[in-house]
């Protein structure tokens, strides 16, 4: 075998005076960097294997680890930077598609960071949300162009049938991640958090393992284009389903499940044999139309009585909006759009680098379009694709949408480190694995009672920002662009968002 | 009486338990010096499973009819009468290691470097929690009340 030009990524410093030769490291490293030497009483590191996912930074119990990108540089060289010249090599070795995890890494444009939140002074009061009613609940589904009411004992009654909604106590879901392509205890966390923090988790185009269907009522079936797991029950236990067309991280891409992951467990819940490779179709090959799609949603609709909400989600590509017009024309009741940096278990590096539009832009021109041709109330709008945090939440549903998927922050809040090695299997923190050795890392208990925390954290921080606005339901904030300002935008980046400049009134 | 359980689904096999058993039976009570200067003379009192994927740390179950109290020929091996845990006088133990033979559950090992007694845990007495329980870092190990 000839020698690779690939460098080390990471340098692990082991601190000498603080290292007891415990081995830790060494048993929680699915990545063989560790190795003790019974001969010397010592751990060494090979750390060209190391991926940076500093699981044995954290479990050093006299933490005599440090994990730091390997100082090696290439010349310094704008054009030829370092990642350029390590994906080459990569390549030259392999003669394969480079693949990556978790969304796209590099640097660009992030609009959340460049718009900024209104609050009230003076002239409008703020409200304080500890001591006032503060609503964030959220109906995701069809509203109807009108109501008609009557009176009946002097009480008002409604006439209009309502369309299936599903109700959300804080607008924030987990979005669409696979039995599969993440760990069971992983799922048993989201379903557990869902349920306890009052709102839905997806999933995913993995099916439904047969123990959580006791959680249906906080669930999203999603219908890909593999159709694995999907059958009647898998329907009707869930509080609403989601026909998947694209994905942020990869749109256009099909999905690959690679057979070593499709364990007895999880084949049984795909309906696929074991060991075998899950793929899923880039396109789904009953649909090459919006008059297709709307007969996939009819069917899944006619399934299940018209009493659950059946979504499509989309990445957001460069005609989102007419895309997205299409969809509500369908017959969708929501639609979730998925941007550039939406997170993945595996894609391509060039497709997740390089595909797609931002989440904000997307967002905004979307409701933009479905506002002027007065189909907006028709459907309820999804954003996915890095919602960091709850500023980026307000930011959003300021910018037109209804709720948000998280999918990379949930992951975060349950151990991940980001070192974006998704597709090897080897996930150290027990998320994106099926090995029993690690899986089990993840307890489920830990693992919802830390999601539960994320969100309720979340939820106070928007009520803050909400009562800073002056505003006391998070439906008022919809598509309210004038709290809104951007800063370091050009004119056209802040047409697109429908927004103002900061220091325009 | 609090014992120690095992829930053996999320035990990750890292043996921090072991770490910081040894260290809190330690003089120093201190990681890096009970493992630097102290460790020859102790071992930590507990026993570790593994097998496979399935692993779990096997302290003394504190047994409520514990053969290793009728096995003991010093009357080292006692029951405290406050807490109800087993515990080992081992300034009284001669190391004939009876108890170690009797134990069902293989929880008693031979400290052979340092006090030459039978090593078992001693539910860290005094302390509100075991420091096994309290550093376990998947909550594998929980230190309750069940019903026996």
């Amino acid at each position: 075998m000839s020698l690779s030009l690939l460098p080390p990524e990471f340098k692990i410093v082991r601190d000498d005076e603080r290292c007891i030769a415990c081995q830790v490291c060494v048993r929680q490293c699915a990545n063989d960097v560790h190795v003790y030497d019974p001969e010397d009483d010592w751990v060494y590191s090979d750390y060209s294997r190391c991926v940076g996912c500093h699981r044995c930074v954290t479990l050093c119990p006299t933490r005599a680890i440090t994990c730091v990108r390997n100082p090696l540089d290439f010349r310094a060289n704008a054009n030829w930077a370092h990642q350029v010249i390590t994906n080459l090599h990569k390549q030259a070795e392999t003669g394969g598609i480079l693949l990556s995890g978790m969304g796209c890494d590099q640097p660009q444009r992030i609009y959340f960071d460049h718009i900024l939140l209104n609050a009230s002074q003076v002239t409008n009061p703020s409200i304080d949300p500890l001591r006032e009613p503060m609503e964030l609940r959220t109906t995701i589904g069809r509203k109807p162009d009108r109501v008609e009411v009557h009176c009946e004992d002097g009480q008002v009654k409604l006439d209009t049938q309502l369309a299936p909604q599903l109700t959300l106590e804080t607008p924030i879901m987990f979005s669409a991640m696979s039995y599969g392509s993440i760990s069971y205890n992983a799922c048993v966390s989201l379903a557990r958090a869902a349920k306890q923090a009052g709102i839905v988790y997806n999933t995913g185009e993995g099916g439904l393992h047969s123990t959580l269907y006791e959680y249906g009522p906080w669930t999203i079936a999603q219908v890909a284009s593999g159709r694995f797991g999907v059958h009647p029950e898998y329907l009707d236990v869930a509080v609403a389903l989601e026909i998947k067309i694209g994905q942020g991280a990869k749109p256009g891409i099909g999905g690959h499940l690679p057979g070593e992951k499709v364990s007895a467990d999880v084949s049984r819940t795909r309906m696929i044999p074991e060991g075998t490779d899950a793929l899923s179709p880039a396109p789904h090959h009953d649909i090459y139309s919006i008059e297709d799609l709307r007969q996939l949603v009819y069917a899944l609709k006619e399934a299940t009585g018209y009493e659950k909400p059946v979504g499509v989600k989309v990445a957001a590509v460069h005609n989102i909006a007419p895309i997205a017009s299409g969809i509500a024309r369908a017959g969708a009741d929501y639609i979730a759009i998925d941007g550039l940096r939406g997170g993945t278990g595996a894609a391509p590096t060039v497709i997740r680098n390089n595909v797609g539009i931002p989440i904000e832009l997307a967002i905004a021109s979307v409701d933009q379009r479905l506002r002027q041709e007065g189909i907006r109330n028709q459907v309820s709008l999804i954003a996915a694709g890095s919602i960091r945090n709850s500023g980026d939440v307000v930011k959003i549903i300021a910018l037109g949408a209804d709720a948000v998927y998280i999918g990379t922050a949930a992951l975060v809040a349950l151990g991940c480190h980001l070192c974006q090695k998704c597709y090897t299997g080897k996930c150290n923190w027990g998320i994106a694995t099926q090995d029993p050795y690690l899986t089990k890392r993840l307890n489920p208990n830990i693992g919802s009672r830390r999601l539960v925390n994320l969100i309720r954290a979340w939820s106070l921080e928007i009520k803050e920002m909400l009562g800073g606005m002056g505003v006391n339901a998070i439906e008022s904030l919809r598509g309210n662009r004038d709290h809104l300002r951007g800063v370091g935008l050009n004119e056209v980046e802040l047409r697109s968002l429908g927004i103002k400049a900061a220091g325009q009134a | 009486m609090k014992r120690i359980y095992v829930n053996e689904e999320y035990c990750i096999a890292c043996r921090l338990c072991e770490v910081h058993c040894l260290v809190q039976h330690s003089q120093s009570k201190k990681i890096i010096k009970a493992y630097k200067e102290e460790a020859p003379q102790l071992m930590p009192r507990l026993v570790f499973e593994e097998e496979g994927p399935l692993s779990f740390a096997m302290p003394c179950r504190h047994c409520v009819d514990a053969p290793c109290l009728d096995a003991c020929i010093t009357g080292a091996m006692r029951r405290d009468e406050d807490t109800e845990a087993v515990l080992c006088d081992e300034d009284r133990c001669v190391g004939c290691w009876m108890c170690v033979m009797a134990c069902p559950f293989g929880a008693i090992q031979r400290n052979l470097k340092g006090t030459k007694a039978a090593s078992k845990c001693d539910l860290c007495y005094g302390d509100e929690m075991p420091a096994c329980v309290a550093h376990c870092p998947n909550e594998a190990l929980v230190f309750e009340e069940r019903e026996q």
